[in-house]
């Protein structure tokens, strides 16, 4: 949405996709079943597009998104259910005290880098999630009891609001300078780059949005418990990212749709389904290491089509 | 003597972690890959001691043979098929295809023979002494003993012996080890042979120790040995056994005190605050980037 | 104080555990002035840009730029102050267009906020604007403006080393630092490339501090030259003086492939 010209048809074919499905589950054609489905999707969506923020843009290697879905879950269960508060109020508080935990996550990402900011953050993760086990408060291992609040309206806006937010951020110059990191930290730096700046707002606008996927998350399956939230997560929501292409939000979007779409299918038979992830994983990393659609968007086909040689955005 | 048996159950715990640190840390050493799937091939190897011993009737000793045989085999097929193509990938794309790999052993022995623990067979009479009070089992004598002396063993062949010499060479500079007419790809394999086995081991004694494995039994083990690597300096042998034997020791002192469902976030912050302020281990040097 | 040199460097030096790198190292850098810092390989030539702009934090000695302080500043702080640089091995922003990779220098000196990017306000859009038509003026002065949506990494190398000093140049310096641009270059680019250094420098009343190896390169163009050595500061001088100072012609000129000690 760098220029007026795609902001307004992005927004009007999201204000139609929003207004064809609500129809569809009013008049019945999508049974809960359906509806259920898109909302999980459009909360993967909302946790593949934030990570993408953190690693796909500024180049910071995370392996424990799952610890900012985590927070948000369980700060928007304790919001509705102990505090008795809206779910609006839920959903932003779980998006604050996510950000905070990026936050703090984000400091060692100043020290740190590849394989060990990638270890140390899923170490964070994985404290986070011991921590919640061991908060009888909610409920330890057994878990805490939510009203299911969640629905295809909270989830469409949340999700809107997530791809604008990212979008913009990354076409302006902070988004820029983040891809700067990304490709060159001493030159960034170099180039006057507050890197340690970019690389903790990254964390933090990431963690945030993750917290908003786990208030949706937790609202939407009447238990939340820690082991929701371990490791496997983590590398769910990476692999929607790298296999759409490191750099690619459209490539993020679309992968997660595909895979979430795989992972329903195969509910029932959750080996099944974890083989066909990792044979996918691995071939994508040997023969296509960039993900499916490198750092190009869609938007770039549509150039490419047209014949235009047009410039590399990134973002829609 | 409370601390004298905790400090027995630590060194016992620490000693697999030592041994599983080691495949880490000499991987890292070699081509600084995190190689995710170390974890899975400990579990492997601790299933194949489990059908060696209960299903062929092997003793003790000749089980951990064929595991280890066995999961030296299986490490450089692992190496050849999915990491060789990798060596000059990005270090993110080299982690993902390790995760994918640790994901696709993990639940193809789900697919095989399901999720469920498995009880080891017993293979020694448990027999137990009192030393200064503390109560010491015949089997942890063992353990650590067979631990120790394939540590020392390690320290042979990496000093002593000419693939050892050719490791350290490629781990240092492989183009250089490449020019002196060192054979970069065998050695490669050599070291995650080596490793590979030194898992496999592990994965039998945790077996015998333990008594009870599961298909996912690999990931923390395997995660906390990396720590273990790390806090000990990555790439660096006598760290990984003094970062394992530490590890184990604090985990179960951790346990002592009555926060047992702490123990395994002490790992973890131990990573952290180890990365934060020395992130180049106990033992290592520290490096910089060359600008 | 406007005779107080732009840039003062002060018995500086560097250990990297017991060894030093740079020891004693002293340099002025007058407004204006275009200065070579020469000396055979691991001389510390690079070390000692790399003190210069905050990559390293001298462990002795002090650096003045425009009377203030600024060793144990971070890099782009450093930056932020008026000094700016290109590097030995070209460290381009890859996968940026030619022309984001200039955008990207612009960053600093650029005022819009986070929220009012994501907001859309219009500071974005005048700030990016201006970026734009900044970065196109540049790229035009190094004649790249034809190659402005091409991968920075898909350039000839000639290019590349262009598009770092047009990034470099971006960044507002008041000294610009260039280590080794004509590496790699054949004699006619090089020669372009000198012409175009000479021209920015008037244009953009610039000081220069210019590594090369090669020291009948910067012979015809620089002021002053100073020698490194070891680590230390063997000469500093006219170009004459230089040609001619025995201890120079010792260490570098008349011997160079002994010394050659990297």
């Amino acid at each position: 949405m760098k220029k007026s010209k795609q902001f307004w048809p992005f927004i009007g074919s999201a204000l139609l996709v929003y207004i064809v499905i609500q129809f569809l589950i009013s008049v019945g054609i999508l049974n809960d079943y359906h509806t259920n489905t898109l909302v999980f999707m459009a909360i993967n969506i909302i946790l593949a597009v934030s990570l993408h923020l953190v690693i796909g843009i500024t180049g910071q290697f995370s392996l424990g998104h799952a610890g900012f879905l985590a927070v948000g879950a369980y700060i928007s269960a304790i919001v509705t259910m102990k505090l008795e508060l809206p779910f609006i109020v839920a959903i932003l508080l779980a998006g604050v005290v996510a950000t905070l935990a990026g936050l703090i996550v984000g400091i060692p990402s100043l020290r740190l880098r590849g394989d060990y900011l990638a270890i140390a953050t899923l170490g964070f993760a994985e404290i986070i999630r011991i921590t919640f086990l061991n908060i009888d408060y909610v409920g330890g291992a057994a878990g805490m009891q939510v009203s299911h609040l969640t629905n295809w309206t909270y989830a469409f806006i949340c999700l809107f609001v997530t791809i604008v937010v990212i979008v913009n951020f990354t076409n302006s110059r902070h988004g820029r300078a983040c891809i700067a990191i990304r490709e060159n930290e001493i030159a960034a730096d170099a180039m006057g780059i507050n890197t340690t700046y970019y690389k903790v707002m990254a964390f933090a606008i990431g963690a945030f949005f993750a917290g908003v996927a786990g208030a949706l998350y937790a609202h939407n399956f009447y238990i939340i418990q820690p082991q929701n939230f371990g490791f496997l997560r983590s590398v769910e929501i990476l692999i929607f990212v790298v296999l759409g292409g490191l750099g690619s939000l459209s490539g993020a979007v679309v992968a997660t749709i595909l895979l979430t779409l795989v992972s329903t299918f195969l509910q029932n038979y959750p080996e099944t389904r974890m083989i066909i992830y990792s044979l996918v994983l691995i071939i994508v990393m040997l023969y296509r290491p960039k993900g499916l659609m490198g750092t190009m968007e869609i938007t770039d086909y549509f150039k490419l089509w047209r014949g235009a040689k047009g410039g590399k955005q990134h973002g829609k | 003597m409370e601390w004298l048996q905790q400090l027995i159950n630590g060194i016992s715990l620490g000693s697999i972690y030592a041994l599983i640190a080691l495949g880490y840390t000499m991987v890292y050493g070699i081509i600084k890959l995190i190689n995710f799937a170390h974890g899975e091939v400990f579990m492997v190897g601790s299933f194949l001691g489990f059908i060696a011993i209960s299903v062929w009737d092997f003793g003790f000793f000749p089980a951990l043979l064929f595991s280890m045989g066995a999961c030296a085999v299986f490490g450089v097929l692992i190496e050849r098929i999915a990491y060789k193509r990798l060596r000059n990938a990005t270090r993110i794309a080299a982690l993902i295809t390790a995760i994918g790999v640790s994901l696709l052993i993990q639940n193809g022995v789900i697919y095989i023979r399901g999720a469920q623990l498995i009880t080891y067979p017993e293979v020694f009479e448990n027999k137990s002494f009192m030393l200064f009070g503390a109560q010491i089992s015949t089997q942890a004598i063992l353990i650590l003993s067979v631990s120790i002396a394939l540590m020392l063993i390690l320290y042979i062949i990496v000093h002593k012996t000419k693939i050892g010499k050719a490791m350290r060479a490629v781990s240092h500079d492989a183009e250089a080890a490449k020019l002196m007419g060192i054979n970069v790809d065998n050695t490669i394999s050599a070291t995650f042979a080596i490793g590979s086995a030194l898992a496999g081991a592990a994965g039998v004694i945790f077996g015998v120790y333990y008594t009870k494995i599961d298909p996912l039994m690999g990931v923390i083990p395997g995660l906390k040995a990396f720590v273990a690597a790390v806090l000990g300096g990555i790439g660096i042998i006598p760290g990984a056994m003094v970062g394992g034997l530490l590890l184990g020791v604090v985990e179960t002192t951790v346990n002592a005190m009555g926060f047992s469902l702490w123990r395994d976030a002490a790992a973890f912050i131990i990573l952290i605050l180890i990365l934060i302020f020395k992130p180049e281990g106990i033992f290592g040097k520290n490096t910089r980037e060359k600008v | 104080m406007v005779n107080d040199p732009l840039l003062q460097v002060k018995s500086v030096g560097i250990q990297f555990g017991g060894l030093k790198a740079v020891s004693n190292f002293n340099l002025e850098i007058n407004e204006g002035e275009l200065i070579g810092l020469i000396g055979p390989n691991g001389a510390g030539k690079t070390t000692s840009f790399n003190l210069l702009t905050g990559v390293y934090a001298p462990t002795e000695g002090e650096i003045l730029f425009a009377g203030q302080r600024i060793n144990g500043l971070p890099p782009f702080k450093v930056t932020r102050k008026g000094i700016s640089r290109t590097f030995q091995n070209i460290r381009l922003f890859n996968e940026l267009s030619v022309l984001d990779n200039v955008k990207v220098a612009y960053h600093s000196q650029s005022k819009n906020t986070v929220a009012s990017s994501i907001l859309r306000l219009p500071s974005h859009f005048s700030e990016e604007q201006r970026m734009e038509q900044k970065a196109l003026e540049f790229l035009k002065i190094f004649e790249l403006e034809k190659y402005k949506d091409e991968e920075a990494r898909n350039l000839p190398y000639g290019k590349q080393r262009r598009l770092e000093i047009a990034r470099a140049l971006a960044a507002g310096p008041r000294l610009l630092l260039l280590d080794e641009p004509a590496a790699g270059m054949n004699p006619q680019e090089t020669k372009e490339l000198m012409d175009l250094i000479a021209f920015v420098r008037k244009e953009f009343s610039l000081s220069i501090l210019l590594i090369e190896h090669d020291m009948n390169l910067v012979m015809g163009i620089c002021e002053r030259i100073y020698v490194l050595d070891h680590g230390v500061l063997l000469a500093q001088g006219s170009p004459e003086e230089i040609r001619n100072n025995p201890k120079v012609i010792e260490a570098y000129l008349g011997e160079e492939v002994p010394h050659e000690h990297s």
